[in-house]
C-alpha cells in the first residue's frame, strides 16, 4: 500500500513542476506575428536582444508565412504584425485590425536554380521574361504555394509574364506548401528553379551546387511593414509595449541595428523607415 | 554528399559543447511531455479501465471511437486548440496561446485516447482471469477498478510509454499551439523542423539522434524502475 501512495506522490510532484508557470512574471513581453525570412535570417536574434537590453521588454517571435501571419494577428494572437506583402497588410489595417503600417526596411527576391541551369536564364535581369523561359522550356520550377508575401511576390510576377501557374501546378509548376526554408529542400532535392528572398537564401545551409540565376529586377523589391495590432478590437493588446517596440524599429537606433547584421560580410536587410 | 558519421560526429559534438540554449531546450520537451503524459495517465488509466472491467449499453461503440481517436492528427489537434485558446476562441481570456500550458493540453488530447484504449485492453484481459474472484468477494466497482490497475501496473508503464513516445516525437500540434518561440516554448522537435527548413540538415539530424538518445534513456530509467519493484515484490 506505501508503494501506491509514493507512486501517487511522485505522479502529483511531477504534475505542479510541469505545469507551474516557470517564467517570470514581472518580465514584461509582447508577441510578434512575423515571417519564416526575417526569423531564418538570423535577423531577430540580432536585434532583438539589443531592444531588450534597452527597454527590458521581451519580444516572442511567432514565424510563419505572411498569410497565417496575418490571421493569427486578425485573431488577436500577436500585439504586433511584421510582414512583407504590402496590399494585404494595407488591407489589414484598412479593415481595422491594425493602427497604421509603418515601412521598416527592404531586400530583394531572387532567383535561384541548379548550375546545370535547363532553361538557360543563368545572367538575366527581367524576372518576367526568365520566367516565362522557364515555362517555355518546362523547367521544373518549385513554389511556396502557402500564401506567404514570397508566394503572393512569385505569383504577381508570374500574372506579368503571362502565365496560368494554377492551371499547370502538378507537372513543371510545384507548389510544396512549406516555407521558404522547406521549399529550398525540396525544389533543390528536385533541380527545380525557386523564387526565394536573398536573405534567407545568403543565410541557408544546403546550397548543393545551386546559385542565383535571375536578380537585379525592380518589380523584385521586397518590402516589409510594421503594424500594430489595433487594441480597440482585442483588450489583450499590449498597444504600449507593441508601440514601444515599433518606435524603437523605425528609430535611428532600430534601423542602424537592422543595417548591421551581416553573414559573411553581406547585409541582409536594408533599412528605410520614412524617418 | 552526407555520411552518417559526420552526423553522429556532429551529434556527439552537440552533447559535449551542451550549452544553456540546449539544455532549456531539451528540458522543455521532457516537461511538456512528461505533463502530458502524466496527465493522460490521470484521465486514460481509469478511463480505460472502466470501459475494460464492465459491460454497459453502446461500449462496442466507444471502444472503436476510442481506437480510431489513437490516430488523431496532431496538427488537427493543434489547430482545434489554437482556435479555442486563440485570443477570439472561447478560452483566449486564460492567455495561453504560446505557452508551454497550452503544448501540454494538445499532447494531453493527443495522448489520453492512446493511454484509455490500451489500459481498456489490458484491463479486460485481466478482468476476464479475475471476475469470479470479485464477484465472491462481492468488491465494489471502485475497489475492482483498483485492484485491476493495481495488478496490471507493469503493463501499465509499457501503455505510458508509449504515450510517451508519441507525444516526445510530435511536431505538428505543438508547433501551432507552442509557436516554436526561442527560449519559451521551443522544443526539440520543433528546434529540428526549424534548422531542417534553414538547410542545416547535419545539425538536425544530430538533434534528432539527442532526442533518440533521451527517448532511450526515460525507457530504461521506467524498465530499470519496473526491474527493481518487481524483485522487490517477489523477494
Amino acid at each position: 500500500m506505501l508503494r501506491r501512495h509514493v507512486f501517487s506522490l511522485v505522479a502529483a510532484a511531477l504534475l505542479v513542476l510541469g505545469l507551474a508557470d516557470t517564467t517570470d512574471a514581472q518580465d514584461q513581453f509582447i508577441v510578434v506575428q512575423s515571417t519564416t525570412s526575417t526569423q531564418n535570417s538570423g535577423l531577430f536574434d540580432h536585434i532583438l536582444p539589443i531592444f531588450r537590453d534597452k527597454t527590458g521588454i521581451e519580444v516572442r517571435v511567432v514565424a510563419v508565412g505572411t498569410g497565417q501571419a496575418i490571421k493569427n494577428a486578425m485573431n488577436g494572437d500577436g500585439d504586433v504584425l511584421f510582414v512583407h506583402a504590402r496590399a494585404a497588410e494595407e488591407k489589414f489595417v484598412a479593415e481595422g485590425y491594425g493602427v497604421m503600417r509603418s515601412d521598416v526596411m527592404y531586400n530583394d527576391f531572387v532567383i535561384v536554380g541548379p548550375s546545370a541551369d535547363p532553361a538557360g536564364v543563368a545572367g538575366m535581369t527581367d524576372a518576367t521574361a526568365a520566367l516565362a523561359q522557364i515555362a517555355e522550356a518546362e523547367a521544373p520550377f518549385a513554389s511556396r504555394g502557402d500564401d506567404s508575401g514570397t508566394h503572393k511576390a512569385e505569383l504577381t510576377l508570374w500574372a506579368e509574364a503571362g502565365i496560368d501557374v494554377v492551371a499547370v501546378s502538378g507537372g513543371w509548376y510545384r507548389e510544396t506548401g512549406s516555407g521558404m526554408g522547406v521549399t529550398l529542400n525540396t525544389g533543390i532535392g528536385m533541380g527545380a528553379y525557386v523564387l526565394t528572398d536573398r536573405a534567407t537564401w545568403i543565410a541557408y545551409g544546403n546550397k548543393g551546387a545551386y546559385q542565383i540565376v535571375v536578380e537585379g529586377d525592380p518589380k523584385m523589391f521586397n518590402q516589409y511593414g510594421i503594424i500594430l495590432v489595433n487594441p480597440a478590437k482585442h483588450p489583450n493588446i499590449k498597444a504600449e509595449a507593441g508601440q514601444a517596440f515599433i518606435d524603437w524599429v523605425l528609430s535611428d537606433a532600430g534601423q542602424q541595428a537592422i543595417a548591421d547584421y551581416k553573414i559573411n560580410g553581406q547585409q541582409l536587410f536594408f533599412p528605410n523607415a520614412d524617418g | 554528399m552526407f555520411s552518417f558519421f559526420d552526423i553522429l560526429t556532429e551529434a556527439l559534438g552537440l552533447i559535449l559543447s551542451w550549452d544553456r540554449a540546449l539544455s532549456e531546450i531539451v528540458l522543455l520537451s521532457l516537461r511538456v511531455t512528461l505533463t502530458a503524459v502524466a496527465l493522460a495517465c490521470l484521465i486514460g488509466l481509469p478511463a480505460g479501465a472502466l470501459i475494460g472491467a464492465f459491460r454497459f449499453p453502446g461500449r462496442t461503440i466507444v471502444t472503436v471511437i476510442l481506437n480510431a481517436l489513437m490516430g488523431l492528427p496532431p496538427v488537427v489537434v493543434g489547430l482545434v486548440v489554437y482556435l479555442m485558446l486563440s485570443a477570439s476562441g472561447p478560452l483566449g481570456v486564460l492567455g495561453l496561446l504560446y505557452t508551454p500550458t497550452a503544448m501540454i493540453i494538445a499532447q494531453t488530447i493527443l495522448v489520453t485516447p492512446i493511454v484509455a484504449a490500451l489500459t481498456k485492453q489490458v484491463v479486460e484481459d485481466l478482468h476476464g482471469e479475475y471476475a469470479e474472484q470479485f464477484a465472491s468477494f462481492g468488491l465494489r466497482a471502485h475497489d475492482r477498478i483498483a485492484a485491476l490497475l493495481w495488478d496490471a501496473r507493469y503493463s501499465l508503464l509499457t501503455v505510458a510509454l508509449a504515450g510517451f513516445g508519441r507525444a516526445v516525437a510530435e511536431v505538428g500540434a505543438v508547433l501551432i499551439v507552442g509557436g516554436n518561440i526561442n527560449h519559451v516554448t521551443r522544443v526539440m522537435t520543433t528546434t529540428i523542423a526549424l534548422e531542417t527548413s534553414k538547410g542545416n540538415l547535419e545539425l538536425a539530424l544530430a538533434l534528432g539522434v539527442l532526442l533518440l538518445t533521451i527517448a532511450v534513456i526515460v525507457n530504461a530509467a521506467v524498465m530499470a524502475l519496473r526491474a527493481s519493484a518487481v524483485r522487490a515484490a517477489y523477494a
